[in-house]
């Protein structure tokens, strides 16, 4: 088997109020994830991507079309489907009242996992996720980073192939998203498949081996991030830093459709005696590829999600330095 | 399946315990407030308290099993923990089932300490452990799959304590408790033969005071409908809600 996912024609169209059209959440995708691939699913805030995943894992009844989900169908095997994946949803969900050791035992007693591997698996995750400390400490009492943490590794509990994130560091500081990006990271390595819906494009880009982007229902792109860079139409940018008169520092970007070097003599011609103090190649970003294909800006996107982008806590310019 | 099944009830049922229904208050409610009941009435009309104690035990296990089960499903969706169940390989009536086997075991070990206490205080020449044990469980079993139906049918944890008592106090007053269904208008006995309440307290007197098997059979089959129809109810209501 090498595909951990197929869609075909998946449909969700929700009745609304009286005088309302029904609203298509999701409208006809097709898409495959392969065995062991990071695959990233991308869109603005009400595009489709949580009503994807639902459906997916059997929270909710496509309204039409089917899917297969580690080689079964699943709206005929969809217990055997639940009993191999794990779900990472967007909100923290595990029991305030259980501590982080037993609701990683309940994990495990549900999905079956044999009396005498829970302890020794629970203490072992526990450490992963750096939570040993917290064994005892109910999940209520837990930082918002360590609630991840221990929600994701909930996820792990019982050894799935393939596990579905959605929106796994959306509110959480810089340090603890970034150790979950590690941890997703581990997983691929580890052969774990993974289905990750973020906000966050850098993250994507750092993380997902291919990426859909979906908008209003209906995915827009589907290529690997190069794939995705090498459909921008403007390909060459260069970024010159010049120190002002009055000591002032300007950028000025260069674009050019026909080589960097048209791009390098423009910019030396425009910037004749100026005071160049940096000059630096700039490749179109997963970012630059969202804006050119929805006509969103990523800030947008994070606005709706009333979330602080990662672009903004890593990498204030935006688009990746190449030079 | 079906092994995965009868796992996830028994792990949810013991989680549910667990997380919320072994709590210091919630003991002392399930044993305090129908003793409570039970003595202002005794104390308005002193008589034979021997009387009371099948309605006794019959509020015990009402208010044991229901008080917590009505408020645990809504509670869990409004907080997203239910979608932990849901994702669960088991299927949907288990889960329910799960959540009912944990408020039935509640009720029923908070009226076992009722009835150890009632069965020290008065002479019981009749009673027959059998039929006493099976009222207790149908009984519970009734009252868990009305608290689950409650916890469905609404949307918020207010809504369901609202909806609850709006059920449990007329069905109290009904019931034949505190009076004897005899004595009640006919209009009101109609209605009182449609509460579960009813078939529980005539099944327990039956079996503390020595009644037939037949009598019992019958309150014990329709406090078996009750529960049946109820987690059918529930069960129908929460697939829908998820939907």
């Amino acid at each position: 088997m090498t595909e951990a996912i197929r869609v075909e024609a998946l449909t969700k169209v929700f009745t609304t109020a009286k005088d309302h059209p029904p609203l298509r959440a999701v409208d006809g995708i097709d898409f495959t994830v392969q065995v062991g691939e990071v695959f990233g699913f991308l869109g603005p805030n009400g595009a489709g991507k949580t009503t994807t995943i639902r459906m997916l894992t059997g929270l909710s009844r496509p309204t039409a079309g089917r899917a297969q989900v580690l080689g079964l169908d699943l709206d005929a095997d969809l217990p055997r489907v639940k009993k191999r994946i794990g779900v990472v949803p967007e909100a923290s969900n595990l029991y305030d009242e259980l501590t982080a050791f037993d609701n990683l035992i309940f994990a495990m007693q549900l999905y079956g996992v044999p009396r005498h591997e829970r302890k020794p698996r629970a203490k072992a995750l526990l450490e992963r996720f750096r939570l040993s400390e917290k064994h005892d400490v109910p999940f209520a009492k837990l930082s918002r980073g360590m609630k991840r943490a221990l929600t994701i590794a909930t996820a792990l509990a019982h050894s799935p192939p393939l596990v579905f994130l959605d929106e796994p560091t959306t509110g959480l500081d810089v340090m603890s998203a970034r150790s979950l990006r590690q941890m997703i990271a581990t997983l691929r390595d580890e052969g774990v498949t993974v289905f990750l819906t973020t906000h966050y494009l850098e993250e994507a880009e750092r993380l997902c081996d291919r990426v859909a982007i979906i908008v209003k229902g209906r995915i827009v792109a589907l290529d690997t991030v190069d794939g995705l860079k090498s459909r921008m139409p403007q390909k060459n940018i260069l970024v010159v830093t010049l120190a002002g008169p009055d000591g002032q520092i300007e950028k000025k970007r260069f674009i050019s459709d026909n080589g960097i070097e048209t791009a390098i003599q423009q910019a030396l011609k425009e910037c004749q005696g100026q005071s160049i103090l940096h000059i630096e190649t700039l490749r179109p970003s997963l970012e630059d590829v969202f804006v050119h294909l929805t006509g969103l800006s990523a800030e947008t996107m994070l606005v709706e999600k009333g979330g602080k982008g990662i672009a903004s806590q890593a990498n204030p310019g935006g688009g990746n330095a190449a030079g | 399946m079906l092994q995965d099944d009868l796992r996830g009830i028994f792990y949810i049922a013991l989680k549910d315990l667990k997380a919320y229904y072994f709590k210091p208050p919630n003991i002392s409610w399930g044993i305090l407030f129908p003793f409570a009941f039970i003595l202002a009435f005794a104390l308005r009309n002193p008589g034979d308290l021997r009387a009371l104690v099948p309605g006794l035990l019959a509020l015990t296990i009402l208010f044991g099993t229901s008080s917590m089960e009505a408020i645990v499903i809504v509670f869990e969706r409004r907080i997203g923990s239910l979608e932990r169940l849901l994702l669960a390989p088991i299927r949907l009536p288990a889960l329910l089932a799960g959540k009912l086997l944990g408020g039935m075991t509640f009720g029923l070990t908070v009226t076992l300490v009722v009835l150890a206490i009632v069965l020290s205080l008065f002479d019981w020449p009749g009673v027959n452990g059998w039929r006493l044990f099976l009222a207790m469980i149908f009984s519970a079993s009734a009252f868990s799959a009305m608290g689950a139906f409650v916890s469905v049918a609404v949307r918020e944890v207010f809504e369901a304590q609202t909806l609850a008592n709006f059920i449990r106090f007329p069905m109290m007053f009904l019931g034949g408790v505190f009076v004897p269904l005899s004595s009640l208008p006919l209009g009101l006995q109609i209605v009182a033969r449609l509460l579960p309440l009813t078939y529980s307290v005539e099944a327990l007197r039956s079996a503390l005071y020595g009644g037939t098997w037949a009598q019992a059979a019958i309150d014990l089959a329709v406090l078996a409908v009750f529960s049946l129809v109820l987690f059918w109810f529930a069960a129908i209501t929460l697939a829908r809600r998820i939907e």
